[in-house]
């Protein structure tokens, strides 16, 4: 199995989320991860779904998606020709003795300090799943208190635009 | 690709004579399709898009107009609290709606009006249990790819979410199985919404499409204008073949030796029976219809060798066996055709040729994959194969053909005679198919009856035989039979049901007598859920756990069917015995201001053969219990 990330532009109608997800459960596909939001156009939104899955899976998982009447396009991106970025929230034990050593690891993986209290620091962190698999090995020893990670986010690289061609042939 | 594209004119197999009720309503699907195809290639709106200037109404008001703006004429539903709005301007419409006795009802009835007269069928129901009694008929719609409407009742907007009386999540519950769905909160999207249902429901591949419209949207003022704009930018079905693919499916076709034509239901929904004849007649092939593509294919022309699959013929399952090449055309290697999938045509190249791309290479890997409908690739096949076949000679099919003519002389369907003594049931069935004849629509329940019925009627014509072939849904026969009947008022329609099937939905016998609807009910009633005890004899050693329905011989007879039947205003009779079975036929036959209901009483003992038992290849066929064909008897 290998994993496929999907961009997916939708009709923003109640109810399209619930037919991905519910398509994906029905037809015993994994989603490894998901994430959803508006786009430059009004009223299409972007999913980024991200697959395990082999060939001949990801082919249905394409059909079958595209069968949606609110689906309006598909593609899918590969590693080499697109962006892909994960988003992470970590809250990390951090009191006046390892602060620093806390910061200094947090520049390290250029994450930024967006919270600080007297015993923690939440960083925020971007990147591929990699890096920030990296950060948190980094991160644990201080003692991780929260996780919050956002599916991924993905973009073709170069001047195309995904839904300046869909909407057109539309 | 523009949004637009132009719909395959079969596809669209409507009326556009608009609200008023056709005078000659037999003849309607036959004639119009031409007037249709010039529609389709403007507008996506089903109807005659007779143009309706902005006019204030109620929500529920603009329900019905639409209904009538899109050419629909017969209705099956029942109302309730959410739904009562619309129920109110329906009753002075032109439209004619049947009020069936259970909402699953409404929706086989709908499903079978659809079936016989290839148009949208239509359903009504209120929110809450009236919609959940849909589910079944919508699942069995989808699994069937029938072009449903249905209708439900919401509760107000305002209370969506709170669990209100008689609220359901109806959308949700219905969203694996229906091909598209709407919730409608806003009475102005009334138009537009129905124009879209239609228009899914009735093109690519057809499927049941839900909308449910809240009360408040219902009961709201809005601005009615038709015809209304359909912004669908996600649904773009392509209609026609790729050119280079049919080419690459002509060359196959010319390079093989043991080509076999396996057709599918999707041969019926597109109309194509004439065009899938000229190809087969062009190529020389033998033809399979599977058992939603019954009547595709004349039973009687000499290159059909049946019907495969579970309880296929020997020729047909033989066939596909046997093949080097499947000319696919609108069937999706469902398992109960192919068996062990692993084990199915294992010599064979595929062309695979549907309006569907997910069912292309979804259970079996396609060499030519053909997107588009069957209407418009066949054809062109045709032509291909002509050109194809001047260029590098016609194959010979000698030996292939003399293979297959062996099989089908030497294993052809029949029936031994129960040992009990009792009325074969094959017979009474195969008495019905030919005294009613090929014009006759006949539509079965799910079990031994369905599939003696798919074997021993003879059909020469599609639309001419109905039965939940995906679902199997136990209670389809009456209702769609009904449905049927509305849409086909001048044919015989008969329901071959079970006496299992008959129990779970008759009480739409009521609706058939009322309405003056008179179908004829043949319950093949061996006292037992006959399939599934024959499962038990063959492989739980005659257990027979919970399969005795006792309303057979020696039994208690709860209920008497004649008594049913005659208590809901039916003609009804029983027949015991062979001799009698011709003479009660005739009788029926000449019923035709109500209802009849005949109570065949036959042996439980009968089986479904040639059977493939679950789980293993289909080389494993067997013509009777533990006989397999000739050449593995030493096996």
């Amino acid at each position: 199995m290998s994993r496929h990330t999907l961009s997916v532009l939708v009709e923003d109608k109640p109810g399209v989320l619930t037919r991905v997800a519910s398509l994906f459960a029905r037809r015993a596909f994994n989603i490894n991860s998901l994430a959803v939001g508006p786009t430059e156009v009004p009223g299409i939104s972007r999913m980024t779904v991200v697959v395990d899955a082999d060939g001949d899976l990801i082919e249905q998982v394409t059909k079958q998606l595209n069968k949606l009447i609110n689906v309006i396009k598909i593609v899918e991106l590969t590693s080499e020709s697109s962006v892909q970025r994960d988003h992470i929230l970590v809250k990390v034990r951090a009191d006046a003795a390892t602060r620093l050593q806390v910061t200094q690891a947090a520049d390290l993986f250029r994450a930024a300090v967006v919270d600080v209290s007297t015993d923690s620091l939440v960083i925020e962190a971007t990147g591929t799943p990699e890096k920030l698999a990296a950060l948190l090995s980094v991160l644990e020893p201080f003692g991780i208190r929260e996780i919050v990670q956002s599916g991924t986010l993905a973009v073709g690289r170069g001047s195309r635009s995904m839904s300046d061609r869909a909407l057109r042939s539309a | 690709m523009s949004k637009g594209s132009p719909i395959s004119p079969s596809l669209m197999a409507t009326k556009s004579t608009g609200a008023t009720k056709a005078p000659e309503r037999a003849d309607r699907t036959a004639d119009h399709a031409a007037v249709v195809a010039d529609l389709a290639a403007v507008s996506p709106v089903l109807g005659p898009n007779k143009v309706v200037p902005p006019t204030v109404m109620t929500g529920s008001q603009a329900i019905v107009r639409s209904l009538e703006e899109l050419g629909v004429d017969d209705i099956f539903g029942l109302p309730g609290g959410a739904i009562l709005p619309t129920y109110d301007p329906l009753m002075a419409s032109s439209m004619n709606h049947v009020l069936v006795r259970h909402e699953q009802g409404a929706g086989h009835a709908a499903q079978g009006y659809a079936m016989v007269t290839g148009r949208v069928g239509v359903c009504i129901a209120t929110s809450g249990p009236g919609a959940t009694n849909l589910v079944t008929a919508i699942m069995d719609a989808h699994m069937d790819s029938v072009p449903l409407v249905a209708i439900t009742g919401q509760v107000s907007s305002g209370v969506i979410g709170t669990d209100a009386f008689q609220e359901a999540d109806i959308v949700g519950i219905t969203m694996p199985i229906t091909k598209h769905s709407f919730l409608v909160t806003d009475p102005n999207d009334i138009p537009h919404v129905m124009a879209e249902a239609f228009h899914l429901a009735s093109t690519g591949r057809p499927g049941p499409v839900l909308v449910d419209v809240a009360k408040d949207a219902q009961v709201g003022e809005m601005t009615f204008s038709w015809p209304p704009k359909v912004d669908l930018p996600g649904y773009r079905p392509v209609t026609r073949g790729h050119n280079k693919q049919v080419r690459e499916a002509a060359k196959l076709i010319a390079a093989s030796s043991k080509p076999v034509l396996y057709v599918g239901g999707g041969v019926v929904k597109a109309h194509a029976s004439a065009e899938l004849r000229a190809l087969a007649e062009a190529t020389g092939a033998p033809v399979v219809t599977t058992l939603m593509a019954k009547g595709a294919f004349p039973d009687s022309h000499p290159q059909h060798v049946g019907m495969p699959g579970m309880h296929g013929s020997v020729s047909a399952v033989t066939a596909l066996q046997q093949a080097d090449l499947l000319i696919t055309l609108g069937a999706r290697f469902d398992d109960r055709v192919t068996g062990v999938l692993k084990t199915f045509a294992p010599m064979a190249k595929v062309i695979h040729a549907d309006i569907d791309p997910a069912e292309i290479s979804k259970n079996r890997p396609a060499d030519v994959p053909i997107v588009g409908s069957v209407k418009e690739i066949i054809p062109e096949l045709t032509d291909a194969v002509r050109t194809q076949f001047e260029a590098s000679g016609v194959p010979d099919l000698t030996t292939w053909w003399a293979f297959l003519n062996n099989l089908k002389e030497t294993y052809p369907l029949g029936w031994t005679e129960p040992e009990d003594g009792l009325t074969a049931p094959q017979k009474v069935i195969e008495r019905i198919g030919a005294l009613t004849g090929p014009e006759g629509v006949y539509v079965a329940g799910v079990g031994q009856h369905q599939m003696w019925a798919a074997q021993f009627i003879k059909y020469e014509r599609p639309h001419a035989w109905l039965n939940s072939g995906g679902a199997g849904t136990m209670g389809y026969a009456v209702p769609a039979a009904m449905g049927a009947k509305v849409g086909e008022p001048d044919r015989v329609v008969w329901a071959i049901d079970g006496d299992g099937c008959f129990q779970m939905t008759n009480q739409e016998l009521a609706t058939c007598a009322i309405n003056n609807i008179p179908i004829k009910v043949a319950v093949i009633n061996n006292s037992s859920l006959g399939m599934v005890r024959q499962w038990q004899t063959l492989f739980y050693e005659g257990r027979y756990s919970n399969t005795d329905l006792n309303t057979g011989h020696d039994t208690v007879r709860i209920p008497d069917f004649v008594k049913l039947g005659e208590a809901y205003g039916c003609a009804s009779f029983r027949c015991e015995r062979d001799e009698d079975i011709d003479a009660t036929i005739q009788k029926a036959l000449e019923i035709n201001d109500r209802p009849v209901v005949i109570d065949f009483v036959v042996s439980p003992n009968s089986m479904v053969w040639p059977m493939v038992p679950a789980g293993v290849s289909n080389d494993q066929i067997q013509v009777a219990r533990n006989m397999t064909p000739e050449w593995e008897e030493e096996d």
